[in-house]
């Protein structure tokens, strides 16, 4: 592993992010404006039900979820990008390895939350109150589980539009979501039918979250969904870059790395 | 080395073959005594390549992408890299402009500073000149001779241009439908046909093609 390319990757990508408002937006746009709803919404239900801790519940939803999206879609953006500039060959002629290529996105995964992160924290404290840090120690846990699996979304993904190219470039905004109604992240596990919490428990989502739940309602933090959370979070990285591997063999083998950015 | 063929004949598929981009159906491709795929990373290291239907990212500027491509390739003292190359293909002036600004001619010239940074021992070009007019074109073919003769470079080309493969070219490798139909120096290869050069060998061939279509 080369770190002087894997470097030039995130230069790259740090770069664009200068002077591109595409994905200035991107990074504050809608995180803010989805800090703005749910502030707002958590205001009013906590004054109507006299329940001050739905702010909280709230907000820290919002802004686990959003490191979350925003890790997986640091991976997916930033390889689409390549595909959109017709960089691709260009980059893969080079000795970048696809390991490299793959941890490059994921290193720019991050450094893309920790900026829209840090800005959803402290506005969230400053407008309404809130402080994630009273998740204290626990924080940790939960953002790293949430950075894994961001990281196996957004690798499967790219898998995807390497394969099937840029008619599957949706799945960069979209496929998250499917997550956001099944993963526990707004509301408790006991919301759902019985039969179907057993198959949302095969997700990382719903353990960090109700962690998080748990945690925040001031009880010790449950290791047993931390446990799970990490282990089902290290068997979907492991699959993705298999998968990432199996496609990008695929796509060489038909050519479709030339095709890709067409 | 002219790499020609009617479209369609396979040059492209050959050199994306050639730089790891594409898995052979069969046999082996040896690159600098070594095997590709498995040695990809130590090849890739020491070949390069250009093409007008590969651009180098429009939104960054061309020193920001030169910069990127440095460290891609590893090149030590970049900087000094970047300015010296710019200096000897006339893209000084370009370096702090917005890539996607720049015109096809100084397009071309930018993508051959890239091709450069890491001192290539092989260059892989793939149709260079193609969208230039023909005094740009000149000054590319002019630049290409110096750097072939002066750093004892060997450069992989394809093109078109009939003449400016005789010109650039001591061994010529003809495709046709992927396969080797004639192998050798240009004055060889227009004896060996009966034509009168390089061009009449090309329009023979595309015209039989044709016509057995037909």
């Amino acid at each position: 592993m080369n770190w002087r390319r894997i470097w030039a990757m995130n230069l790259r990508q740090l770069f664009v992010l200068r002077r591109s408002f595409a994905r200035v937006t991107d990074l504050f746009y809608w995180p803010l404006l989805d800090l703005f709803f749910f502030g707002f919404l958590s205001v009013y239900l906590g004054r109507r039900e006299g329940a001050p801790m739905i702010a909280g519940l709230l907000l820290s939803a919002l802004i686990l979820w959003d490191i979350f999206f925003r890790v997986q879609q640091g991976i997916s953006v930033s390889f689409l990008m390549e595909l959109w500039t017709r960089n691709f060959v260009n980059l893969f002629v080079t000795p970048v390895t696809v390991t490299e290529f793959l941890v490059a996105m994921m290193v720019w995964g991050v450094v893309k939350i920790l900026i829209t992160a840090t800005l959803l924290t402290t506005l969230a404290l400053l407008l309404y109150g809130f402080n994630l840090f009273t998740l204290g120690l626990s924080l940790v846990p939960f953002v790293i589980g949430l950075i894994i699996f961001g990281w196996a979304v957004g690798t499967v993904i790219t898998a995807i539009i390497l394969r099937y190219g840029q008619a599957a470039e949706t799945l960069a905004w979209s496929l998250a979501f499917l997550f956001q109604p099944f993963g526990a992240v707004f509301f408790p596990l006991s919301v759902y039918p019985q039969w179907l919490i057993g198959v949302l428990l095969l997700m990382p989502l719903p353990h960090i979250f109700e962690g998080m739940r748990a945690v925040l309602a001031g009880q010790p933090l449950p290791l047993h969904h931390l446990g799970w959370a990490f282990l089902l979070d290290a068997i979907y990285l492991l699959v993705a870059w298999a998968f990432f591997g199996y496609m990008f063999t695929l796509a060489r083998q038909r050519g479709l790395l030339l095709k890709a950015q067409e | 080395m002219g790499f020609l063929g009617p479209n369609g004949a396979g040059k492209t598929t050959t050199i994306a073959m050639l730089l790891g981009l594409i898995a052979p159906t069969g046999g082996t491709i040896r690159i600098l005594g070594q095997e590709m795929p498995r040695r990809r990373e130590a090849i890739l290291a020491r070949v390069n390549f250009s093409s007008p239907y590969v651009a180098l990212p429009h939104d960054l500027t061309v020193r920001e992408n030169l910069v990127v491509f440095s460290h891609l390739y590893n090149v030590a003292e970049h900087r000094r890299k970047i300015r010296d190359l710019g200096e000897l293909f006339g893209v000084s002036h370009l370096l702090d402009r917005r890539t996607g600004r720049l015109s096809s001619g100084e397009i071309a010239r930018v993508n051959l500073v890239k091709a450069f940074l890491n001192d290539p021992q092989i260059l892989f070009l793939d149709e260079p000149t193609a969208a230039l007019d023909p005094e740009a074109a000149d000054a590319v073919r002019t630049l290409l001779m110096r750097q072939r003769d002066e750093r004892g470079l060997t450069i992989f080309y394809t093109s078109h241009n009939m003449r400016e493969v005789e010109r650039l070219s001591t061994r010529i490798i003809f495709l046709h439908h992927g396969r080797i139909i004639a192998d050798g120096p240009a004055e060889q290869i227009v004896r060996e046909y009966g034509k009168a050069d390089l061009e009449e060998f090309f329009v023979a061939l595309a015209r039989s093609e044709r016509e057995v279509s037909q």
